[in-house]
């Protein structure tokens, strides 16, 4: 299992591992190099639990180049760490997500904004926790956005990503997946726009439909995921998928649903190593 | 074994921490990694970058 910190998430991993007797070695991704093509450390598979995007994407690449078996790889990294890649997946494979625009220039992001109206949201096309997301009311709310973007924001902020605006009742689901299955679910319940647990939304058990199973199922081979946490609106039109995440977090998810997740990842990454 | 917290210098056990484990201190809630185990040392955790998260 390759890391950069030992958070909740991964200590679970680390526990299901010592229960059910499986090897786990560990590797600190910031403890590595090697020459293109040399194996970094000694594994022929590794599963990527990385909290930075960036090292997580070029340690998988590291890895791959040197014939190791990743889980996710380093496609799946690149996909689901760009919301745009991620929205262009869905749409091209026909899975229902919110309309989504991208501008390259504050003028052309608030023509864009004035064409589909408001409210709606801008989001970083990199970025995690529901960090500096804006729900974007009206006119001036759009204008102060960019005008922020445009001045603090870094080289990322000048793709300027934009979405619809979707009402959710104060709750979304964030379903977890892993190979050709729905594992379990949760509602995120907030007052607040934004339902992320790391922003305080309260987890609740979900059930498991056929229609929750079947859009997540198909989201994953969208991104060519292994394991992957679907977040979804749930719309008069039916549900919506708005994010794929690469690098799951499950520690507030294993009470409400039951369900022994990071077990669940172990066994399918070994099935699938051992391929 | 025991480690001062590096922000308000309350007294941390190790009682089954990893290396680059995060633990928030009790008294402070500061945010903390474990650096080393033997000694036992503990710094701030890094601060959240741009790129972290799922």
């Amino acid at each position: 299992m390759a890391y950069s910190v030992i958070r909740q998430d991964e200590k679970m991993i680390l526990d299901a591992a010592k229960r059910e007797g499986i090897p786990l070695d560990t590797v600190r991704m910031e403890d590595l190099s090697s020459a293109l093509g040399d194996v970094p450390f000694e594994s022929d598979a590794v599963l990527d639990r990385g909290i930075s995007q960036f090292r997580s994407y070029y340690f998988l690449k590291m890895a791959e180049e040197a014939g190791v078996f990743t889980m996710n790889s380093s496609e799946v990294v690149r996909i689901c760490g760009d919301k745009y890649l991620t929205s262009a997946a869905l749409v091209r494979h026909r899975i229902p997500t919110p309309r989504t625009s991208m501008a390259l220039s504050p003028e052309a992001a608030l023509r864009e904004i004035e064409r589909i109206g408001y409210p709606c949201v801008i989001k970083p096309v990199v970025g995690s926790w529901g960090r500096l997301l804006a729900k974007v009311n009206d006119r001036e709310c759009a204008e102060a956005v960019l005008e922020h973007k445009d001045t603090l924001g870094g080289y990322p902020h000048s793709a300027i990503y934009i979405q619809d605006y979707v009402e959710k009742q104060g709750r979304d689901i964030r379903a977890f997946v892993v190979g050709d299955r729905t594992i379990c679910a949760i509602y995120r319940n907030s007052e607040h726009w934004i339902t992320n647990t790391a922003r305080g939304g309260k987890a609740s058990t979900c059930p498991v439909t056929e229609e929750l199973n079947d859009i997540c199922v198909r989201a994953n081979e969208a991104v060519n995921g292994e394991i992957v946490a679907v977040d979804l609106f749930e719309t008069e039109e039916g549900l919506s998928v708005n994010e794929v995440n690469h690098t799951m977090e499950f520690k507030n998810s294993v009470a409400p649903t039951g369900v022994d997740i990071p077990l669940l990842i172990l066994r399918h990454f070994i099935d699938r190593a051992r391929c | 074994m025991t480690e001062d917290c590096p922000v308000c210098g309350a007294d941390i056990a190790n009682n089954g921490l990893l290396t680059n484990e995060l633990i928030p201190c009790p008294d402070c809630g500061s945010d903390l990694e474990v650096i080393a185990l033997s000694p036992f040392k503990l710094e701030p955790a890094p601060e959240e970058k741009e790129d972290w998260g799922e």
